[in-house]
């Protein structure tokens, strides 16, 4: 007898409201935003744009530093301040418009700038889960970088000048579980069957099916059938391009025939062939995994390793020993043509069998935290259950410190030199905007600013960018096109530049915050004028 | 009044419009006049008030415009809010235009926004005219077609040669996710929206046979809910409304049923209300990122100081950032842009009306959804079937199995098509395969 047949569930306001989200990062992904403080350091008009695309989607809290007094040319550009502000506090003003957005969302400020706070309270940055700059200067960058790298907390520099953007991330490490790929390959373990499936397998004889059956059998069936009878003759599975064929061409002789002898429509028999390619192959760990089981913090894991760490060496511990090298197994199994009964059986087989998978890797992880003194609730079953299924996406990435970036002996010159010989490449607004820095330093203005120095800003921006580029040891610019460009820009921030910037800023602020989605690593740049971006590793 | 183009808060915009640099178009003159044209003069047109459009309207009002209009039939719903920022929870059940645009006007001093509360094919050919830009924040195909087909049935050509001051650029976004594109289109000039159809994957759709016989997948489960069960037991006494909570309820307690009877697991409420309205997945982000480049882009349109994205680009921001231009290109056959005579190849005179049908609806250059067809039978013209109209539907459905040679029409006889996608009649000439 069937099981009576639930009510609809009541649909919560918060599920409703974030529906369209949470088909992307799903309930716990929001979990996560919810539980997040960020911090931003200017409210111009990127760094509200950027809150803007957090708030809407509910992260937990932010906190604006932010020291400056609202300009006329802060309204002319920043949607999130109005006529009324000009002269009050920036974080101030800012932070109640931003909080309109949303009511499930808490915000604060601080109406200081950075450079004050790293001074008296040099801890303030503890806590945060991400912290933005926007248009900070580089002295206090480079101790406020050095800082967050110190604590591993993510930070994200960015800044628009006239039609050119610039993001930068620096973080120290971070770990992601869900790369959500766009084209999954499926875990059917064809080559190394579990003793399950094998004895599924086995109790299959597609000779003995009528041709009803024969048509509605799974692929993965008659893959798995055929590559039994490969195995009678060669060593190995198929592997090189002609082989592959001679497999397809063994299951298209498979094809039943009508009383004519010539072949029916069988539309799963088509699926199969077309499944060969990408379903016959040895499964094999990707070499972003093996990075990741083999790291040192995976091998060692001590009483401060996060649950990341602790979940990746039970997956390898299980790989070791009962997983026989494999991972454990993923439980999907794609649509295929088949009937109901076929289907779902297999289904079963599979979903079993990633059950049992989870359930030794659930063991591993609780002995585990029994060895490292850890409570056995600080990892739960539904924690292991999310890696197992991801398992053959999990990743890790190491980034660089932008406080070695900005010493001349240790940035990586060898990108900039190379990349400044491509008369394309979006390297040379780097460049530019380095030297934009160095000018602010010395003359504390943009390159521009003033109508009345346009020209002789040129000569000075100029100067600044070719004693950068000498301490680089690299040469000197070709053309001056550049530096017009950025002195024609004046420090000049383009709304609808600042805003593009500003939500790939929030989009990389919700892969830190939720572990999902891969982030840039770790330098990217981009030109409204001709809508090129580019991606630079320093 | 000049003071006002001069005001502190436009020197942003004013560096970047009154200096000239070594990347601006050539035809560009550095001036206070392009502010003042952008201020006083230019009208743009925002075609959709959702999360696109909301974010179009406050960029092109801080990029100096201050003439929009804005189009939308759409009420807000509490499921806008996670990204449409200019509505509020006490918006709910309002117009979406009217909100947005009166948001606007109080946020930004001067703006004039004029709202339409209604569908765009409410609007006619002189409304359309008035406007110096279109850009278009729709998720739908069909409506994105039809714009496009009115902007091109605005083009005047004389001698063949096109009236290039009848061209109205059309600034084109779509989100989906962490992925978007955006499109520039100067009608009659560059790739229109018919000329690359084949951009728009066609929706999933499942086997009829799937879903009645086999299935496997709960979404399997809806779909058999929603196209069989439904009709047949038709609940409500009216069609599916996706935003009715009870109507997705009776959908989800079916579906589970029928779930649970065939032993399929993993049926769940969203999935139900994702597979029933064909929801998009959308977030803030990126129809922020999506929305400011199309803005950019009319921008530089409008002022002319930077050349245009030409005129095709792709995000896909799941690994890292990627961003992708290329140029689509024209189609020199294209249905709507072209100024060839159409023709629609067929295998043989004998086919019937309803296979014609099936083709244009299949066909990838034409992807009609529910074409009506009339044609010019010796002189004379005679309306073979048309759907949309009950009373003619029911004269014309006989027609349906006829044959085309029965119906009078033989190879070069023009048939003239109207649907959905388009706002204008196509006139299609019949030919006959070569091979057959
Ligand atoms: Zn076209």
């Amino acid at each position: 007898m069937a099981s009576p047949i639930p009510k609809s569930p009541e649909q919560s306001e918060k599920n409703r409201k974030y529906d369209r989200q949470l088909r992307l990062w799903n309930d716990h992904g929001q979990a996560l935003l919810e539980g997040a403080h960020i911090c931003l350091i200017n409210a111009n008009a990127l760094g509200t744009e950027i809150l803007k695309s957090l708030v809407l989607p509910g992260i937990g809290a932010f906190t604006i530093i932010d020291g400056n007094k609202v300009t006329e040319e802060d309204i002319g550009s920043n949607f999130f301040l109005d006529a009324d502000s000009v002269g009050k506090s920036r974080a101030h003003v800012s932070t109640q418009f931003l909080l309109e957005l949303n009511p499930d969302v808490r915000g604060d400020y601080i109406d200081e700038g950075p450079e004050q706070i790293l001074n008296n309270s040099p801890d303030f940055f503890n806590n945060f889960n991400v912290v933005i700059a926007c248009a900070i200067l580089e002295k206090s960058l480079i101790i406020l970088a050095k800082k967050l790298w110190e604590l591993d907390i993510p930070l994200i520099v960015c800044k628009t000048i006239g039609f050119v953007g610039y993001i930068r991330v620096q973080v120290k490490e971070h770990t992601i579980i869900e790369m959500h790929p766009d084209n999954e390959i499926p875990d059917l373990r064809l080559n190394k069957p579990f003793e399950l499936l094998k004895t599924y397998f086995d109790s299959i004889d597609l000779n003995n099916f009528d041709i009803r059956d024969h048509s509605h059998t799974p692929y993965v069936i008659i893959l798995y059938k055929y590559l039994q009878q490969w195995l009678i003759n060669y060593q190995d599975i198929p592997r090189t391009k002609i082989e592959k064929e001679q497999f397809k061409q063994m299951i298209i002789d498979g094809v039943r025939k009508d009383e004519n002898g010539i072949p029916v429509d069988e539309e799963n028999f088509k699926e199969a062939i077309k499944a060969v390619n990408i379903c016959i192959s040895h499964t094999s760990v990707s070499n972003s995994l093996k990075e990741v089981l083999n790291d040192n913090s995976c091998i060692n894991l001590n009483s401060k390793s996060s649950s990341f760490w602790i979940i990746a060496k039970a997956i390898k511990d299980f790989m070791e020993n009962e997983g026989d090298g494999l991972l454990p197994l993923k439980g999907a199994l794609p649509d295929m043509i088949a009937d109901t009964e076929k289907f779902i059986s297999l289904q079963q087989v599979y979903h079993k069998q990633a059950n049992t998978d989870i359930e030794a890797v659930w063991k591993r992880t609780l002995q585990l935290l029994r060895q490292l003194g850890k409570p056995s609730d600080s990892i739960s079953e539904k924690d292991v259950k999310l890696f197992c299924r991801h398992a053959s996406e999990l990743c890790i990435q190491r980034g660089s410190s932008l406080a070695n970036e900005y010493d001349a002996k240790l940035i990586n010159t060898n990108e900039i030199a190379q990349s400044l010989e491509n008369p394309e490449s979006l390297m040379v607004y780097y460049v530019v905007l380095r030297g934009v820095e160095k000018f602010q330093a010395e003359y504390n203005a943009y390159p521009g600013e003033f109508d009345d120095h346009v020209e002789p800003d040129i000569v000075k921006l100029k100067a600044c960018i070719s004693k950068l580029l000498g301490e680089w040891g690299c040469a000197p610019l070709a053309k001056d096109d550049y530096v017009h460009e950025f002195c024609r820009f004046g420090g000049a921030e383009l709304h609808s530049v600042s805003a593009m910037i500003g939500g790939l800023v929030a989009q990389e602020t919700v892969k830190f915050i939720t572990h999902q989605y891969k982030p840039i690593n770790n330098t990217f740049i981009y030109d409204a004028v001709t809508c090129s971006g580019s991606t630079f590793i320093f | 009044m000049d003071s006002e183009y001069s005001h502190r808060k436009l020197s942003h915009l004013r560096k970047v419009l009154e200096r000239s640099g070594p990347f601006c178009r050539p035809d560009f003159e550095p001036s206070s006049e392009s502010l003042k044209f952008l201020m006083q003069t230019c009208k743009i047109l925002v075609i959709g008030a959702g999360g696109l459009g909301c974010e179009c309207l406050k960029n092109l009002s801080l990029m100096g415009f201050r003439q929009m209009h804005i189009i939308d039939m759409d009420i807000i719903d509490l499921s806008n809010l996670n990204r449409q920022f200019l509505f509020r929870h006490k918006d709910i059940g309002a117009s979406k235009s009217e909100t947005a645009a009166k948001f606007i006007n109080d946020r930004i001093p001067g703006c004039n926004v004029i709202p339409h509360f209604c569908k765009i094919q409410d609007k006619n050919e002189d409304f359309y005219r008035q406007f110096h830009i279109i850009i278009c924040g729709l998720d739908s195909i069909i409506a994105r077609r039809w714009i496009n087909g009115m902007l091109v049935s605005l083009l005047i050509y004389e001698n063949g040669i096109l009236d290039q001051s009848t061209v109205i650029p059309l600034v084109d976004g779509g989100t989906e996710g962490f992925k978007g594109n955006i499109r520039v289109v100067l009608p009659g000039l560059t790739a229109c929206i018919e000329c690359t159809l084949d951009l728009y994957p066609p929706q999933i759709t499942y086997p009829l046979c799937t879903i009645a016989n086999t299935p496997r997948l709960p979404e399997h489960c809806i779909e058999y809910v929603k196209v069989i069960q439904w009709p047949k037991e038709n609940p409500f006494d009216c069609s599916i409304d996706g935003d009715d909570p009870q109507h997705i309820n009776w959908i989800y307690e079916k579906s589970m049923e029928r779930a649970v009877n065939f032993g399929i697991q993993g049926l769940t409420y969203r999935l139900v209300q994702g597979v029933v309205k064909n929801i998009i997945p959308a977030v803030a982000s990126t129809n922020a990122v999506i929305a400011s480049i199309c803005c950019t882009e009319v921008f530089k349109l409008a002022s002319s100081c930077s050349p245009s994205l030409n005129n095709y680009m792709i995000f896909t921001n799941t690994d890292g950032i990627y961003g992708y231009t290329y140029e689509a290109e024209k189609n020199i056959n294209c249905l709507t842009c072209s100024q060839t005579i159409k023709e629609i190849e067929i295998k043989s005179i004998y086919i019937k009306l309803k296979d014609l049908i099936q083709l244009l609806c299949s066909k990838n250059d034409l992807q009609m959804k529910n074409p009506g067809i009339t044609a010019n039978i010796s002189g004379k013209i005679k309306t073979l079937y048309i759907q949309s109209v009950p009373s003619i539907e029911e004269k014309t459905r006989q027609n349906l199995s006829k044959t085309l040679f029965d119906l009078g029409l033989r190879e070069n006889s023009e048939i003239i098509v109207a649907d959905v996608t388009t706002p204008n009649t196509i006139m299609l000439k019949i030919k006959l395969l070569k091979n057959s």
